[in-house]
């Protein structure tokens, strides 16, 4: 177990910079995942802690050694691959002792750490398999019985997740989990998928074009989005977000088709004839109107079923709104204006030019209206 | 709705759904059976067979006849009695007992040169990155188009004396001077390659075609594999050893049986280089067999006793491709890759 520092990691390939200067404390034991579309460098960053890419400027510690000109074998880090990357000619068992078998340990210790990581994953019955006559999910967990029986100092977790089927990636999201619970290993987990971040980080950073934008707990940056970018990659159906100026009183919105939506009470970061993002989450919107609750209207266009909900697509003037409705509304006619409430404590304000929050003070979480 | 009654849009309507059977009908005419096809293609097969079999049965019926049944006109295309004799008389008296070791040194030799040095170099060119990669690799690439033959003289100059390139450099930067005048010591490197099995050997290593084969193959293994391996701790050249070579099992396999079929039939180069009959090899030895004005001395030319040497030589290139034959099978069978 370990804590990692990143301090002021860029990455370059050539002339064109991917990492910009990244600045990271993991905590021992800590689940940390790094979310960010494709592209934005969380892949390149893990692979610098790592060892597998070179670090161009800054420096990375591991349990306070500076790592950067370690070989990968030397840095203590374990790391499951996206196509999980097992020995297609080894065993089941080879597979996972590969790495005991090249720090030269015997073959019987190799055999019973084997054996012991084997049947914490339920992967005793395949021991003498090869990967191809495996199933997805059972490569999945070779790939991390190979990562595990190192005991590794940090864990790390390349997009693993990502070419299993919906079913079997909820499954193994929660064997992670539980593995980190078991372990207690510093862990970095890259995914480009929202739920999967959410739900399996103690504390989640969102990169944006090789840039960190936000890091906090999954609720932290769910209710106080650090920018009008996270705002929008967090959650789903993501937040609305409508242009926007303050009003001259200071305590108004006035959004793009003309309507006024007013600021919550002592709001007073934004300057009145600013340009805004006006940012409402689909799940703080309603059709039910709530004393304390502010109308707006909007054009429905159709709606899409949940089960648990419904969402609502339409249209406020040329901008297109989500209303995520939990209550079971009669059938609203399509193409017809309706009114849509919220709360002014739920609204999320951004600059519109340089994407960043207004207002320091946290909205009030959805849940607890 | 007028665009439905257009008659070009209503026949493609109607040509739409006919099109689908038809298209998986062909589909299913590679798993099923279409006898006429068969016919055919069996009927090609079977001529091509015929044709390449037809020489060596000559081969055959000619090694097992006397010589006045080789000589009769028209050739009797019957075998007859006589082939363990014709068969000894080639063997005793070319001396293929010898000539069979030496021809194995030989191609084990290049086999295993062969691959070790194409694995080496494809390896090194496919999993490392540094600035002269691709110039490397397209010297390597274009000895591919440089057979033995095309750079058989100055080949020959080096094998006369393996350290000419040397003495040559050593000559132009002066280095041979600054020996002559500072240390009073005059430089001549010499290392006669000719008539042994390094030279031998050497010059048959040295081409690109198992290098082109490796990369390829190399190219096919994701690099998650070769970082995988690094994240167990494994080096470079354990990862080589331990991962790529169990993987390029039929590769190697095809290789080796192509390299030594290749060395097998080698003439040109032992021609050259081997003077000595103690390191003579069977191409050679069997071009000895094979009667002409200067070999026959006038006398009948013995085909017979040739045809048997040839059929001696064709064994173990025979034998190798029917073993490792097997391998490729196996590797074909054998999908979890």
């Amino acid at each position: 177990m370990a804590q990692i520092d990143i301090r002021a990691v860029r990455k370059s390939y050539g002339q064109t910079e991917v990492v910009h200067g990244v600045d990271l404390h993991i905590q021992d034991g800590e689940f940390v995942v790094i979310l960010g579309p494709s592209g934005c460098g969380k892949s390149t960053l893990l692979r610098m802690i790592a060892g597998l890419e070179n670090i161009t400027d800054g420096e990375i510690a591991i349990d306070g050694t500076v790592v950067n000109e370690l070989e990968p074998r030397h840095r203590g880090c374990a790391m499951v691959f996206q196509n999980y990357a097992l020995y297609p000619h080894m065993t089941v068992a080879g597979n996972i002792g590969y790495a005991l078998k090249v720090e030269g340990l015997p073959k019987a210790d190799r055999d019973a750490r084997v054996l012991e990581v084997a049947r914490s994953l339920e992967l005793e019955p395949f021991l003498d398999r090869k990967p191809g006559q495996l199933s997805g999910g059972q490569r999945q967990r070779v790939a991390m019985g190979r990562a595990m029986i190192r005991e590794p100092k940090v864990f790390l977790f390349d997009e693993p997740l990502s070419i299993l089927d919906a079913k079997l990636r909820v499954a193994m999201r929660l064997e992670i989990r539980r593995l980190h619970q078991r372990l207690d290993a510093t862990s970095v987990f890259v995914t480009h998928d929202q739920i999967e971040a959410m739900t399996l980080a103690d504390r989640l950073v969102v990169m944006n074009q090789g840039n960190i934008d936000q890091v906090g707990t999954p609720t932290e940056i769910y209710d106080v989005p650090a920018s009008a970018y996270v705002a929008g990659f967090i959650g789903a159906p993501p937040m609305n977000l409508l242009a926007g100026e303050i009003a001259q009183d200071g305590g108004h919105v006035v959004l793009a088709d003309g309507q006024t939506a007013p600021l919550p009470a002592g709001w007073r970061r934004a300057e009145p004839g600013q340009k805004v993002q006006f940012g409402v989450r689909p799940e703080a919107l309603s059709f039910v109107p709530v004393a304390g609750a502010v109308a707006l209207t909007m054009v429905l266009d159709f709606q899409e079923e949940l089960g648990m909900g419904r969402l609502f697509h339409g249209r406020m003037g040329a901008e297109e709104l989500i209303v995520h409705a939990t209550e079971k509304t009669a059938p609203v006619p399509f193409g017809e204006t309706v009114q849509v409430y919220l709360m002014p404590e739920t609204v999320h304000l951004f600059d519109a030019q340089t994407g960043h929050r207004l207002g320091a003070e946290a909205p009030i979480p959805v849940a607890a209206q | 709705m007028t665009e439905a009654t257009d008659p070009r849009l209503q026949s493609a309507l109607t040509q739409a759904p006919a099109a689908k059977p038809r298209k998986r009908r062909r589909r299913e005419g590679l798993v099923e059976t279409t006898p006429l096809l068969d016919w055919t293609t069996h009927v090609i097969l079977i001529i091509g067979l015929l044709l390449l079999l037809l020489p060596i049965y000559i081969a055959f019926t000619a090694a097992s006849q006397s010589l006045p049944e080789v000589m009769a006109v028209p050739s009797q295309l019957t075998p007859s009695s006589h082939l363990w004799e014709n068969l000894e008389t080639a063997w005793t008296e070319r001396d293929f007992g010898q000539k069979f070791i030496n021809s194995l040194i030989l191609a084990a030799g290049v086999v295993t040169g062969k691959i070790l040095i194409a694995a080496i170099t494809a390896f090194g060119i496919v999993f490392f990155n540094y600035k002269l990669r691709m110039t490397i690799f397209w010297l390597v690439f274009i000895t591919l188009m440089l057979p033995l033959e095309v750079r058989i003289v100055p080949t020959y100059a080096v094998a006369a004396n393996a350290l000419s390139p040397f003495q040559q450099i050593a000559d132009w930067i002066g280095l041979s001077w600054l020996l002559q005048n500072v240390a009073g010591i005059e430089l001549d490197l010499q290392m006669n390659l000719l008539n042994s099995y390094t030279g031998l050997i050497l010059p048959l290593v040295a081409t690109a075609t198992g290098t082109f084969l490796y990369r390829q193959f190399f190219l096919t293994i994701p690099d998650e594999l070769f970082e995988a391996a690094k994240m167990d701790g494994a080096g470079s050249l354990r990862f080589l050893w331990q991962i790529l070579m169990p993987l390029s099992v039929t590769n190697i396999a095809a290789l080796a049986t192509i390299m030594f079929v290749y060395s097998w039939n080698q003439y040109l180069w032992p021609l050259l280089i081997i003077t000595d009959d103690a390191y003579g090899v069977v191409a050679v030895e069997l071009g000895r067999l094979v009667p002409n004005q200067n070999t026959t001395g006038g006398e009948v030319p013995r085909w017979n006793v040739a045809m048997a040497g040839t059929l001696i030589v064709m064994i173990p290139p025979v034998i190798v491709v029917i073993v490792m034959q097997r391998w490729f099978v196996r590797g074909l069978i054998n999908t979890d890759k």
